[in-house]
């Protein structure tokens, strides 16, 4: 399901280094890091939202507020978030509010896009590695050596 | 986890973003490097002075934590983001360069913006290297050269090894990955003290490692 993110270029490289990270010994890493990225990104459209309210309307505090979501979506490897995120603040450079508004608007898509299939795709990947491990328990017996997993 | 013989390398991690912190400790800790991280230079600052390497007689003698060693735990280099709100990277690895005690910690400077200028300033406010973010693995890798090696240096402030041959050893590690669309810039030796910015003038060591470092602009 990955190649599929990846192809809609929902999700850039990246992403992949997110996957090897996990490989090298941390299970769950790329779930932890989305919840982290998911928790903060909501948070900060919010607030931008709020402040594109306001009048009149505090672009450096928007600007700052992008800023760390264009980096936080980089390291994430949110591919196209992030460049919708660089858009808006191309736009907010110009205080251009009514395309700030349009371009949030779009950016809010995007980013619950990816919130919706990264949810659906961690959800996906538990169940596999669920069914992908031997029974442990009762069926186990221990081996005749030292070997424990 | 490293080997028995020789202990863990500790590296301060510096990120307002959870996010990125919880990445770089990652990469720090899959490379086998103790870890601890801070969401400001105000708090890395804490840290460094309630630890061993402080010079300055805190209020409390007993710092909180103290896995290692009966004199402290050490940190061995410091990676900071530069864009921080309040005190940035460069304000940061300023006060550790100014400080008499922590000078010594090698500091590497991360950001996710390319910007030569700001790249030239770090380097020469002494930032061993600066990294472009998202940083990967092979990044981390390039740090062990960096870690400041002794565990005694923080009693002797005035050690002379001008480490000749731990730069020579650096020349040979360094690597420029072309393949990484904005090529990092990398440094020189970890030089150790105030003597650092007369030494580079005359540096007689490589010429291309001295120029690229006030070029400003890599060219790899």
């Amino acid at each position: 399901m990955n190649a599929a993110l990846l192809h809609q270029e929902l999700l850039d490289e990246q992403f992949i280094q997110l996957e090897e990270l996990e490989a090298e010994g941390s299970p769950n890493f790329v779930e932890e890091v989305f919840t982290l990225y998911f928790r903060d990104s909501t948070k900060t459209l919010e607030s931008i939202g709020q402040m594109l309210e306001k009048t009149p309307v505090e672009f450096d505090k928007v600007d700052r507020a992008l800023h760390m979501l264009k980096g936080n979506s980089r390291s994430v490897g949110a591919n196209k978030v992030m460049n919708e995120v660089i858009r808006m603040r191309d736009l907010i450079e110009e205080k251009n509010l009514e395309s700030c508004n349009a371009t949030y608007e779009q950016l809010k898509k995007d980013h619950d896009e990816l919130k919706e299939k990264m949810e659906a795709f961690l959800q996906l990947q538990k169940q596999v590695k669920a069914a992908e491990k031997p029974p442990q328990g009762d069926d186990q017996e221990p081996v005749s050596g030292t070997e424990s997993s | 986890m490293g080997t028995a013989a020789e202990p863990q390398f500790h590296v301060l991690a510096v990120d307002d973003s959870l996010v990125d912190r919880k990445l770089i400790e990652r990469l720090l800790k899959i490379s086998s490097y103790q870890v601890t991280a801070v969401d400001s230079g105000s708090k890395a600052l804490e840290f460094l002075g309630s630890r061993g390497n402080n010079g300055r007689s805190s209020s409390d003698p007993v710092p909180s934590v103290s896995p290692n060693d009966h004199q402290g735990v050490e940190v061995n280099l410091i990676i900071t983001d530069y864009c921080m709100p309040g005190m940035t990277g460069y304000d940061l690895l300023k006060k550790i360069k100014e400080s008499s005690s922590l000078r010594d910690i090698p500091v590497v400077i991360m950001s996710s913006e390319n910007v030569p200028s700001r790249i030239s300033r770090c380097l020469e406010e002494g930032a061993e290297e600066f990294i472009l973010k998202p940083v990967r693995l092979s990044d981390v890798n390039k740090l062990r050269p960096h870690m400041r090696r002794t565990k005694k240096l923080k009693t002797h402030q005035q050690e002379p090894r001008e480490d000749s041959e731990r730069h020579e050893l650096e020349i040979q590690q360094s690597q420029h990955h072309p393949s990484q669309q904005v090529p990092q810039h990398q440094q020189q030796k970890s030089s150790n003290n105030n003597k650092r910015k007369a030494i580079d003038a005359e540096e007689g060591l490589s010429p291309d490692r001295a120029r690229t470092r006030y070029s400003g602009v890599a060219t790899f």
